[in-house]
């Protein structure tokens, strides 16, 4: 391994070194202020997360995290700002939830269905926010903002009314999923190397969408021809149009394809959890997305290590609050800080990186040169 | 009197190699001092050092006289030195003098003294004779204008030596004048001016003195009587100079590029290309003379497809391409140089084997099939830097690493390696040393003996005269004269591009 290989990997491992410290020292002061002690409180969070239970709880509470991840990084390559995936996945979760409880199918089918129906109604909902990027100009940000709005306030407030199951829950919701509709969960393969997981915990079957969806997105973004464009697009958009990539297409491929990402956020309450979409139909997810992305520096691995830290983060919440060492309000500001530090952190590494790269191409010109 | 700024003995090294080497320079009060060099030669790491931005590790730096550490350009501007970087760095949606007093805001009353603010601006601006309205948006200024902010803002602060880096690269003739007239009443006003160049002409228009560096060391300290701009040419590169001269002529009957009526429209509505036709042919290249801002920049854009045109014909090959869009067009054979190779040209944060494949990601060795060929990528970006001589470490660090003239290689490389059938190059050695302009004429003299096809926009009328078959000179929109350029000068050419002289016989 030569030094400048070494050099590249010194520069990765930095930045998310840096982040965690800081996001430990702050949460260490806060802790303190609080009166509570810190050591006792990490201890007990570290000592959580080696049950099993815990892990499976990390586990499904990172699906999510990382599927919504992904979703927003796709318009992060490209310096697009789909701020609208809670929205997106929120619809979807809807509209799937009513096609998926409304027909009988075998298994895969009714499955795929439902997933297709999510990721078609996620990509529409995007794709509307591109389409008036593209042809009015109206920026993204402002768009998808409007139209998470409008998908929750307005298109899925006025339908669960008439579309709700009238079976005598009070929590008014659409229909819930057959039996053929719903994802096994993977308890059976994890228990292959385990001790049998006990509190009725079960590990979502969405999790291998959430591991294909990873897949899927590192082929596309880094080996395909189309992602290509799609990171030209984001370096520099106007020496991608002078290099023949058409940036209304580019705009609205993001956008449509964050979508259809956008529309599995929701799969795990569908499809393994609750089968069914209701008022108390888990919210929030696509901001959580943004901040994972943002951790994860969009990159597909990262993303994971991010939404992991997040679920980690989310599952501790709970056994500091049993175990009484601190509040768990502790958790979301530890998940702030380590969101705060690391843009810094990035950005200083990659100052650091780029003066270390001109100062090497600059050195080896006036080496040839002498 | 001490010298205002005297370097002496300025030696840097970087890992395993010296970018200076025991560099003297001293530049007198009130003087005009050019320093010259290839890229890479060392001049922009002197100049950081004498900015603060770069600390020596041998050397003195000595103002009037006075020994001085300088850690940041904090400590220059303190000096009173004050420095105006190649590429502005101005916020256009500020007025003029939001950006002058821009991180050295005047306060009063813990608010900004904005009437203080401009009576010193004017002061200034009346000092020198720099004449600026302080409330026009920054991003209405021409180029020439958005520069002389530049150099307001540092004398706003207090310089009294005033680094410019390349500070005509950017600007058009009359620009370069008006510079010169503002740089002649700085120095009357007792400025001095440290001025970096590679166009020798102008140096040896404005210098007082001019300093040659090579190779990291400083070579020559002249006065512009006593060289000519041969000689101060080779005392840059060490050796005998290339020139733009055609050799003989590989025109042939085909038309490789075929412009028929074009007419594009500006936001107003205005014809800004206007019914423009002409035909370039393989093997032939055809020089477009004019003074910017007379079309030639929109009439590029609408035959590579980056702008809509309104009306006309293109085609490439015969193959009608007024409809296609950019990618369309450069898989039939289209190659582009553009005029800002940071604007335009390159991916500044990507590794250089991803902006070798910009443009030509579609195609092999850059793709297979519906995937992008890594490996093919990077051999084909090796290839580019063996032949194209771009000096990097590897084909891993990202473009901005480079340098302006590796840069410009760099893109000159990527699109010639994939052979195109017409290559469309605006301003291709703008702001690039003569080592590097003479490889790139020669690249475009080797592809034109090839058969390439070559539109060649340039401001630099020596070497639009010495490398075209043919010149067409544009005015308000329109091509107004067709010439042979082993017949003129660059005077008549001139004549030609302001309107003053017209041409006699039809075209």
């Amino acid at each position: 391994m030569n030094s400048s290989t070494l050099r590249r990997i010194g520069f990765a491992i930095a930045a998310p070194a840096m982040a965690l410290a800081v996001a430990l020292a702050v949460s260490s002061i806060v802790l303190m202020i609080s009166g509570s002690n810190p050591i006792d409180s990490f201890s007990d969070m570290a000592k959580n997360a080696s049950k099993l239970e815990t892990s499976i709880d990390i586990l499904n509470r990172a699906t999510p995290f990382y599927i919504s991840g992904v979703a927003a990084a796709i318009g992060f390559r490209m310096n697009l700002f789909n701020i609208g995936v809670e929205g997106q996945y929120l619809l979807a979760a809807f509209f799937a939830s009513v096609v998926g409880g409304a027909v009988n199918l075998p298994a895969v089918l009714h499955v795929s269905l439902v997933l297709i129906v999510a990721m078609s109604v996620g990509a529409a909902w995007s794709g509307l926010a591109g389409v008036l990027k593209v042809t009015r100009g109206v920026n993204e940000v402002i768009s998808t903002i409007m139209l998470n709005f409008i998908a929750t306030g307005g298109i899925i407030a006025g339908l669960i009314v008439v579309w709700q199951d009238n079976t005598g829950q009070v929590n008014s919701g659409t229909t819930p999923l057959p039996k053929s509709g719903r994802m096994p969960d993977l308890n059976s393969w994890v228990e292959i190397f385990t001790r049998d997981i006990g509190k009725g915990r079960r590990l979502t079957g969405v999790l291998l969408i959430a591991i294909a969806v990873g897949i899927a997105y590192h082929l596309f973004i880094n080996r395909s021809r189309m992602g290509f464009e799609f990171r030209a697009s984001g370096y520099n958009p106007f020496a991608a149009r002078a290099g023949g990539i058409a940036p209304k297409k580019m705009v609205l491929s993001a956008m449509v394809l964050s979508g259809a990402i956008a529309g599995l956020v929701g799969m795990v309450e569908v499809l393994s959890d609750n089968y069914r979409y209701d008022q108390s139909f888990v919210r929030g997810l696509g901001f959580q997305g943004i901040a994972v992305a943002l951790l994860g520096r969009n990159k597909p691995v990262g993303i994971a290590v991010a939404a992991l830290l997040f679920g980690f983060l989310d599952a501790s919440a709970g056994a500091l609050q049993v175990s009484g060492s601190a509040s768990r309000e502790i958790v979301v500001i530890m998940q702030a800080t380590i969101l705060l530090a690391a843009v810094v952190a990035y950005e200083v590494v990659n100052r650091l990186k780029q003066k270390d790269e001109a100062k090497t191409a600059s050195a080896l010109l006036s080496g040839s040169a002498s | 009197m001490a010298n205002a700024i005297e370097l002496i003995g300025i030696t840097k090294r970087f890992p395993g190699v010296v970018a200076n080497d025991r560099v003297n320079l001293a530049v007198e009060r009130g003087e005009i001092h050019a320093v010259c060099g290839e890229n890479g030669a060392g001049k922009s790491t002197l100049m950081k050092i004498l900015y603060g931005m770069q600390p020596p590790d041998e050397g003195q730096i000595l103002v009037d006289g006075k020994e001085v550490k300088l850690s940041s350009p904090s400590d220059a501007i303190d000096l009173g030195i004050g420095m105006v970087h190649q590429h502005f760095m101005l916020a256009d949606q500020l007025t003029v003098m939001e950006n002058v007093i821009l991180g050295s805001e005047p306060m009063k009353h813990g608010l900004i003294d904005f009437a203080g603010a401009r009576a010193h601006l004017a002061e200034v601006t009346e000092s020198y004779g720099l004449a600026v309205d302080p409330d026009d948006l920054v991003e209405s200024l021409e180029v020439g204008e958005r520069q002389r902010v530049e150099i307001i803002k540092v004398l706003y602060r207090g310089a009294e030596v005033l680094i410019l880096d390349e500070p005509t690269a950017v600007l058009v003739p009359q620009e370069v004048e008006e510079l010169f007239r503002n740089m002649r009443n700085l120095k009357a006003g007792g400025t001095s001016i440290i001025f970096i160049d590679h166009k020798l002409d102008e140096v040896l228009e404005i210098a007082d003195t001019i300093t040659v560096i090579r190779q990291g060391r400083t070579v020559a300290s002249v006065k512009p009587d006593d060289v000519s701009a041969h000689e101060l040419a080779e005392l840059m590169v060490g050796s005998e100079l290339p020139s733009p001269q055609t050799t003989e002529s590989t025109v042939t009957d085909d038309v490789a590029l075929d412009v028929n009526g074009l007419t594009v429209l500006d936001s107003d509505s205005r014809a800004v290309v206007d019914d423009v036709s002409l035909r370039v042919r393989r093997g032939e290249i055809v020089g477009i003379a004019g003074v910017e801002g007379n079309g030639q920049t929109e009439l590029i854009n609408a035959i590579v497809g980056t702008e809509p045109q309104s009306s006309g014909e293109i085609s490439i090959l015969g193959n009608d391409v007024s409809r296609a869009d950019v990618g369309k067009r450069r898989e039939l054979g289209l190659a582009y140089v553009p005029m800002d190779r940071h604007e335009e040209g390159l991916l500044l944060a990507a590794p250089l084997w991803e902006n070798a494949a910009l443009g030509h990601h579609t195609r092999a060795p850059f793709a297979k099939g519906i995937w992008f060929d890594r490996q093919g990528a990077r051999a084909q970006t090796e290839r580019i830097r063996d032949e194209f001589d771009v000096r990097t470490p590897n084909v891993e660090v990202s473009a901005h690493a480079l340098s302006g003239g590796n840069q410009q290689k760099f893109i000159i490389g990527k699109e010639m390696v994939s052979e195109p059938k017409v290559l469309i190059a605006a301003h291709p050695t703008r702001g690039i040393d003569v080592g590097a302009q003479a490889a790139v004429w020669q690249n475009i003299r080797d592809a034109r003996a090839d058969g390439l096809a070559t539109l060649l926009i340039s401001a630099d009328l020596d070497e639009l005269i010495g490398l075209s078959d043919t010149v067409v000179v544009m005015l308000r929109g329109r091509l107004v004269a067709t010439l042979d350029p082993s017949d003129i000068t660059p005077r008549d050419l001139g004549a030609y591009m302001t309107g003053v002289a017209v041409e006699q016989e039809a075209s």
